[in-house]
């Protein structure tokens, strides 16, 4: 019997006490971390920004098992989404409009009224997360659309195909209307306000979130915000495979012809799937645009779709608890090598004998190479990957033991 | 409800330029057993793809339980009543057994992405009527002790009885089976027998491929001879058994 569980199917008890647990660990951590600088935390934010990814991915590679390699393209979704609808940019793109069509430019200011001319449209986190999720479920059954009849290979192709031209056109949809303000992005984008509050801290506080009466630093607060989001993502996806759908998913991967014999109308439980699975990327993306402030299209490369994609596969592909680790390890690895290559050089060596970015780089190949090595099938697989009947049979004992 | 439930006539179907069905015709009455046997290639499973929507005929009539069927998606006749296994297992997997039964309850269920966050009452209560349900299949074909097992690692008999399972999960009218007693020895195939005369008994009406004319002889009422996608017989297994053409079929026309 396992030590550290989340499954709550089988051993609820112990998983229940290992979720509080972690829940209690993850609300502590960055009070102690911001001793050690906010960096910590913010390395920590975006990777709670990247399991939400990783967990989205899930259900389109793990669950459904459809390979998708353009997968950051909701991610852009979310985020330009966020700078469009939160930011001054919205006074450019008018401004454009306006220029080049006269009648539709005039119409939305009338519409809008007077002040977006100057100050551009500013919503609320509130009308941000559930427009992103939906506009970024609308992209994902626009890419999974074409695709429904490909797999393995070509539709991995196909989905890198598309990745790449949402990232094209972020680059260039500045002319004739200033949609994007093409490579320069998006800047000033709003903070996230929750009842009034900015988690950017107020100015002249020095980023500093006061609630009440009690001050935390920003990346503090984003922290407690993306926590939850991850814990929602979590719960969402994790009844969804527990479920009906999550069966039919599987189903697909598994054997897709007899899951169509078995009545599963596939062209629409696929399309769920990527939906669904870009809903989550949307929202992360969402989160993104308004934490960094500035948004632009070298942030959604193909190097990011495939680190969300080895996320998943590094974790355990289908595995939510292994996907989270993956998660995290992927997204903190690299900033924490970033963070210790050189002090260690100097500590070893007395000099500095690589760059750390190259010995970064090298080090993060290397372990991508010994994992998959090692582990085939992720860091944690899910149980039933093991590849040895033995432990079917071991963990059938161990329930009629229970 | 009419006393024929599966009515096909004039099915074509042709691959490139091999005519691999020709005018087949197939007439099963509710609660029967149909055989269906042929030499190797003979068009069986062609005609099996055919009227469960894998494949699509050039031509043909279809009727299932007195009303016209468009044998155009699978999913779609798996709703209107005909579920199937497969020559060649095709079961999930790395899904449990249960599970792989539980799949097939999809198509007589209904909840979706709300229900699945929110499990409201009525999620619940389909959720564990499904489970109920393929357990209660399990058992019936007899594997329920292996309901936490991964499919992958039951044994080749067991696999099969689990594709039973899995198709009966979807209610069907019709029980289409692709050689389920291939790769089988004679105590599984015996085995294999008393299921099929259970679901019988059952009154579900089996169509049913094989090769083991012994086994298809006492368990079919009746039972169609393919031969190069034609039909060159039909009629009583002892019919069969006697027809010069089916015996020239299987062992050897003199030329």
């Amino acid at each position: 019997m396992s030590l550290i569980t989340f499954d709550l199917q089988h051993q609820p008890q112990r998983a229940r006490i290992n979720m509080a647990l972690l829940l209690a660990l993850m609300i502590a951590f960055p009070f102690f971390a911001a001793q050690y600088g906010n960096s910590w935390v913010r390395i920590i934010d975006l990777a709670l920004l990247y399991i939400m990814l990783a967990l989205g991915l899930n259900i389109v590679v793990g669950f459904a098992g459809l390979l998708d390699l353009g997968y950051i393209a909701f991610f852009a979704v979310g985020a330009y989404l966020t700078g469009l609808f939160a930011s001054p940019q919205f006074a450019a793109l008018l401004e454009s409009l306006v220029y080049n069509y006269p009648a539709l430019g005039e119409w939305l200011a009338a519409l809008f009224g007077e002040e977006i001319r100057q100050n551009g449209i500013h919503l609320s986190v509130w009308a941000i997360v559930p427009l992103a999720a939906l506009v970024a479920a609308l992209f994902g059954a626009l890419l999974g659309a074409p695709t429904l009849k490909l797999r393995g290979d070509y539709l991995a192709i196909v989905t890198l195909g598309f990745g790449e031209i949402i990232r094209i056109f972020m680059n260039n949809l500045i002319e004739p209307i200033n949609f994007t303000n093409g490579p320069q992005g998006i800047n000033m984008v709003d903070p996230i306000r929750i009842f009034g509050v900015s988690l950017a801290g107020e100015a002249g506080s020095q980023s500093t979130v006061y609630i009440g009466g009690y001050g935390m630093p920003s990346v503090n607060a984003y922290y407690f915000l993306f926590l939850g989001l991850c814990i929602a993502t979590i719960f969402i996806t994790s009844r969804l495979q527990h479920s009906r759908l999550g069966r039919a998913w599987v189903a697909i991967r598994e054997d897709e012809v007899a899951a169509k014999a078995m009545g599963i109308n596939t062209r629409n439980v696929k399309l769920l799937a990527f939906s669904m699975g870009a809903s989550f990327g949307g929202v992360a993306g969402a989160m993104f645009g308004a934490f960094q402030g500035f948004v632009s299209p070298e942030s959604f490369s193909l190097t990011e779709s495939i680190a969300v994609l080895a996320m998943v596969v590094l974790g355990g592909i289908g595995h939510i608890p292994g996907v989270v680790l993956g998660g995290v390890l992927l997204a903190a690895l690299p900033e924490i090598l970033r963070h210790v290559v050189e002090p260690a050089q100097i500590a070893l060596f007395g000099e500095k004998l690589v760059e750390a970015e190259v010995l970064r780089q090298a080090l993060y190949g290397l372990a991508l190479v010994l994992i998959m090595l090692v582990r085939p099938a992720g860091l944690w697989p899910s149980p039933n990957k093991e590849d040895r009947p033995d432990a079917a049979l071991a963990r059938e004992e161990e329930e009629a033991a229970a | 409800m009419s006393d024929v439930l599966l009515n096909i006539s004039g099915v074509n179907k042709r691959f490139g330029g091999l005519q691999a069905l020709t005018d087949v015709a197939i007439r099963i009455e509710r609660g029967q057993v149909y055989g269906l046997i042929g030499p190797n290639g003979a068009g069986k499973t062609t005609f099996f793809n055919v009227i469960t929507g894998l494949y699509q005929p050039d031509s043909g009539s279809f009727e299932l339980d007195g009303k016209p069927y468009s044998p155009s998606a699978p999913h779609a006749v798996a709703k209107a009543g005909i579920a199937r296994t497969f020559q060649n297992i095709r079961l999930f997997g790395e899904m449990s057994a249960l599970e792989n039964v539980m799949v097939g309850r999809h198509v007589r269920t209904k909840q979706g992405v709300f229900g699945a966050i929110f499990r409201h009452k009525a999620a619940r209560e389909e959720e564990a009527a499904i489970r109920a349900r393929a357990q209660e299949l399990l058992d019936f074909v007899g594997i329920g002790r292996f309901a936490n097992r991964t499919a992958k690692f039951l044994s080749y008999g067991d696999q099969r009885r689990l594709e039973i399972a899995r198709a009966l999960a979807t209610d069907p009218q019709l029980l289409a089976l692709d050689e389920p007693a291939a790769g089988m020895n004679a105590t599984e195939k015996l085995a294999l027998r008393e299921l099929l005369v259970k679901i019988k008994n059952e009154g579900k009406t089996v169509l049913l491929i094989e090769h083991d004319v012994k086994l298809m002889m006492g368990l079919c009422d009746r039972i169609t001879v393919l031969e190069y996608g034609k039909r060159i017989a039909e009629g009583l297994p002892s019919e069969i058994q006697k027809d010069p053409a089916v015996i020239a079929a299987y062992l050897g026309g003199a030329h």
